[in-house]
């Protein structure tokens, strides 16, 4: 009785062994940022739905959002992420400063910078625009209450910082004092500064505070098709940044795991015509030209300016600006004494 | 000799004991190790210029303002509450004693949320407060508003059971050998609850110091004005600065304990000095 018992045991749990590694069931980690809720979740099951037709494998993909340094920084701390979808190329380069998870010239593994969908900054206005917001001029009136998170914990508030640098120092011909002076004018405007870029929209929509909320395309399209409909209006500037949110696989940990194969095609994946469509669908701008000229009713003509271009990469606008006892710093400092 | 081999009436005092140790160490000691060891790798000129940055300065005046604050005001109307819920019988008793409690059980984010709701100058409150020219979200007074919020259930709870202790005969004793309702309070009731005053204030004090939740939403987290130390090490920490992060957290860790050490110091004089 006793040795058929643990024959039977033996037996089960071989059972077990055999069935779960035959029915082969893949788990991926996709770690992101704030508003790319709303599209990976489509994206995941298009993806999961290929990889079947392809390979025949299950693929489950989960999700995590947060602030992009704050999701980094998870990531070095050991959260096993397969692949990281972020804001920000700084945010993705810290993962090789900080804990040497993928190589250095991880952003020229996949086309476009890495970036299979960019963004821009634009900004958000109450029904009707009352108080005449046309560009980012209007953002330093006195009479105008602006709405922007802390570009020193948020990766979207940078982007929305670099825009209006980028915009006053073409408009004062590059004299780096009055565009200086430009943006610490627009930051005395600000009453609230969020952590995060969902919270900064909340207090804009929700709170009812300020009057113009600078905000990703993709933010402020959700907000006028779904959170208030009828209640805001986008309001395009002359000019503004190209956002570029940079994807990639992160290295040691997909080699730790053997999940490198199907990481690498999630990423891949994603500059399919299905998955650049997606991204269209859910206000991003798509990578692919084509595929961009489906869209380019939804998405406004603005002239873009490269990050690259006008502050020599993020590395150096991080030092110069948002780093401790950079320029942002003092513009705080300064106001502080006002 | 003898003495030591004392035997109680529940055995196990070293295995008791090694327990607490290990327990302790493994909950408190190690992070706290963790912190000081950071911080330790830090020179003094990069550990000084860290924690003494105006920005930061002005963080700790109003974490530890406002904290005080809370504090005081929960000790004065936290010893109100606790009186009435053990002197008087009311209906709905029970259910503003479980009130009290609420503080604990919610989420901070969920009560900032909702306190920011309430007096945001759109909210039910705000509106009112706004005519009077008083703001409450986005000011220093909201971040009082919210760690007095936090800190109320410390001093009812420490005050009350002493309270009930406290037998209602020796108030009329008092006040049959002559004294006045003043000299009672005085010389009778508040020295027995000075104690337990003490050490709910200091409770809600050190809650108040170390929140982040609740605050975070009404503040408007701007440098220099309503930005709590806190928030400032969780916003260096995602610089990947985590030198700054703990520096700053190690100053708050010894402003802490020299106050609580300060009010404890406070509360055994008090007790010595006799009842």
């Amino acid at each position: 009785m006793k040795i058929s018992l643990r024959h039977t045991l033996i037996g089960g749990l071989a059972t077990l062994f055999v069935a779960s590694a035959s029915a082969a069931e893949i788990e991926l980690l996709n770690v992101s940022y704030d508003p790319t809720r709303e599209f990976y979740r489509e994206y995941n099951a298009a993806f999961s739905k290929h990889w079947s037709e392809l390979k025949g494998d299950e693929v489950r993909v989960r999700q995590s959002h947060g602030g992009s340094g704050s999701q980094a920084r998870s990531v070095i701390d050991g959260l096993d992420a397969d692949v990281v979808t972020l804001a920000l190329a700084y945010d993705v380069d810290a993962l090789r400063q900080q804990a040497d998870l993928i190589p250095e010239n991880w952003q020229s593994r996949l086309p476009d910078n890495s970036s299979p969908y960019t963004s821009t900054i634009v900004l958000l206005v109450r029904k009707g625009n009352p108080k005449n917001i046309r560009d980012w001029d209007d953002l330093v009136r006195d009479d105008v209450e602006v709405i922007t998170p802390n570009p020193k914990t948020s990766g979207g508030a940078r982007w929305n910082y670099l825009a209006a640098w980028g915009y006053a120092l073409n408009k004062f011909d590059g004299d780096e004092d009055k565009t200086y002076q430009f943006i610490s004018k627009l930051f005395q405007n600000v009453p609230v500064l969020d952590s995060g870029a969902r919270g900064a929209t909340n207090t804009f929509v929700q709170r009812g505070l300020g009057d113009v909320f600078i905000a990703w395309e993709n933010e402020a399209f959700l907000s006028v098709e779904q959170l208030g409909k009828g209640e805001f209006e986008i309001v395009v500037p002359s000019v503004s940044i190209l956002a570029e949110p940079p994807v990639t696989v992160v290295d040691k940990n997909v080699d730790r795991k053997g999940t490198r194969e199907v990481a690498e095609a999630y990423l891949g994946y994603l500059y399919s015509d299905e998955a650049q469509r997606l991204a269209g669908q859910h206000y991003y701008r798509p990578s692919n030209p084509e595929i961009g000229k489906e869209f380019a009713d939804s998405f406004p003509d603005v002239e873009l300016f490269r990050i690259d271009d006008v502050f020599g990469g993020w590395q150096k606008a991080q030092d110069t600006h948002f780093n401790d006892g950079g320029k942002f710093d003092s513009i705080l400092e300064e106001i502080s004494r006002r | 000799m003898s003495v030591a081999k004392k035997r109680r009436v529940i055995p196990g005092f070293g295995l008791t004991m090694g327990f607490t140790l290990f327990y302790l160490s493994f909950i408190f000691l190690i992070p706290v190790g963790g912190l000081l060891l950071y911080t330790s790798m830090m020179s003094w000129e990069d550990f000084w210029r860290a924690v003494s940055h105006p920005q930061v300065v002005a963080s700790y005046k109003l974490s530890f303002g406002a904290a005080l604050i809370g504090a005081t005001i929960n000790l004065v109307f936290g010893a109100l509450v606790a009186w009435v819920l053990v002197r008087y019988r009311f209906p709905g008793k029970k259910l503003i004693d479980a009130l009290v409690d609420l503080p604990f059980a919610l989420p901070t984010a969920v009560a900032g949320i909702a306190l920011v709701t309430l007096y945001a100058s759109s909210g039910w409150v705000g509106q009112y407060l706004q005519i009077a020219g008083i703001k409450v979200a986005y000011t220093q007074l909201g971040v009082v508003v919210a760690l007095t919020y936090i800190g109320l259930p410390f001093v009812v709870r420490t005050v009350q059971p002493v309270l009930e202790d406290l037998e209602a005969e020796r108030e009329e004793a008092s006040a049959s050998l002559g004294a006045s309702r003043f000299t009672t309070i005085r010389r009778v009731i508040l020295p027995s609850l000075l104690p337990a005053l003490m050490t709910g204030y200091a409770l809600a004090f050190a809650r108040a110091v170390g929140e982040y939740g609740s605050v975070v939403f009404i503040s408007g987290n701007m440098p220099y004005r309503t930005e709590i130390t806190p928030l400032l090490i969780v916003a260096k920490a995602e610089q990947f600065d985590y030198h700054g992060a703990a520096a700053i957290g190690t100053v708050m860790l010894l402003a802490a304990f020299a106050l609580l050490l300060l009010i404890n110091g406070l509360q055994w004089w008090t007790s010595r000095r006799g009842v």
